[in-house]
């Protein structure tokens, strides 16, 4: 009888992600709005396992200045925090918040977003374009929201961004995984990590788009607005790492017709 | 009874026009009850960062536009 060697976790063995000059052990991104509270929210980041969490950069209150923010309850040595450029509609605006980001947390990463409508919160691919171009000029390592689009990924790499992030339907909208066929357009075309951005509504919209071959997922609206946000936060933790494994195992074709999986020969009767 | 000569200007701070006698933006963060020492903090003039080492010197006009930020819950 053949030794049968039991098979490691690829997804948690040497399986590392690599954006910029850092590396993550963790496929799965979370965001950290719309929690019922900061306990959930912590709750929830810790039960998905991880290491990158998006922020938010806004005005103080200045009626009420002191008041703790994410940053005071996040422990900053175990995260990587991802500033984001959301709510910007112009390539200035999205620019000038990645320097304020820069500044307020002390890193190069910016999450650019520019904001084409309010309606759909789909990205303005020209403001888009010219902001990466300018970030990337300015030594931020950009990793950019973006279409569902193979060519417009296909500029945002070769403008140097550290990643490209298709969404995968509008942001919140919980939709899934709307266009999979660009995806592994731009799986093909695209050799910087593909982080789906937007869209992943429960956890087989994650896995789906991890078999895709994409790189990783961010999500944050499925978990946050999930009846249980620390259970879906787990269940997301699984369905990327699920899916990273059926990509890296390599799936079977399919094809119209049956085919028996039990041996044909000995069967009675014949 | 010896006068201290304050220098009244109109700033436009997070949107909101006020008066102010903040010199520099360190002056304006503490008169607005901000630890400039607080991390987490960026600071924009007329739409250009100025850097936290920056903070003690740089002057602040009449009609200055000052925008004060920090990280929040975001997605």
């Amino acid at each position: 009888m053949a030794a049968v060697t039991p098979q490691t976790t690829v997804a948690t063995g040497e399986d590392l992600l690599r954006i910029g000059g850092r590396t993550f052990r963790s496929r799965l991104f979370v965001g950290t709005a719309r929690y019922p509270n900061l306990q959930v929210m912590l709750d929830a980041i810790e039960a998905s396992g991880a290491e990158v969490v998006t922020v938010a950069i806004r005005r103080i209150d200045l009626s009420d200045p002191s008041r703790q923010g994410v940053l005071d309850v996040l422990d900053r040595s175990k995260y990587t925090i991802l500033p984001n450029t959301a709510g910007c509609y112009t390539a200035k605006d999205a620019v000038l918040t990645a320097k304020l980001a820069r500044e307020a947390l002390e890193t190069d990463l910016i999450k650019l977003e520019v904001i084409g409508d309010d309606r759909t919160l789909f990205p303005d691919v020209e403001e888009l374009l010219r902001a990466a171009a300018e970030l990337v000029r300015d030594g931020f390592t950009v990793l950019p929201y973006t279409n569902d689009d193979p060519i417009t990924a296909q500029k945002l790499q070769d403008i140097g961004c550290a990643a490209v992030m298709p969404l995968g339907a509008p942001i919140g909208s919980g939709m899934g995984i709307r266009n999979p066929y660009n995806l592994m357009i731009m799986r093909e075309m695209i050799s910087v990590p593909l982080i789906v951005d937007a869209g992943v509504g429960t956890a087989s919209d994650a896995a789906i788009a991890m078999e895709l071959g994409c790189d990783g997922v961010l999500i944050n609206s499925a978990i946050a607005g999930a009846r249980h946000p620390v259970q879906m936060a787990r269940a997301m933790r699984l369905a990327v790492e699920a899916g990273r494994l059926a990509y890296l195992a390599g799936r079977i074709p399919r094809k119209l017709y049956a085919t028996a999986s039990s041996p044909m020969e000995g069967l009675l009767g014949t | 009874m010896e006068q201290v000569q304050t220098i009244q200007k109109r700033l436009r701070v997070n949107g909101s026009w006020m008066e102010s006698s903040a010199a520099t933006v360190v002056e304006l963060l503490q008169s607005l009850g901000i630890d400039p020492s607080r991390r987490g903090i960026a600071v924009a003039v007329n739409d250009a960062v100025v850097l936290r080492s920056e903070w003690a010197t740089a002057p602040l006009h009449d009609g200055d536009r000052v925008e004060i930020l920090r990280a929040t819950q975001g997605g």
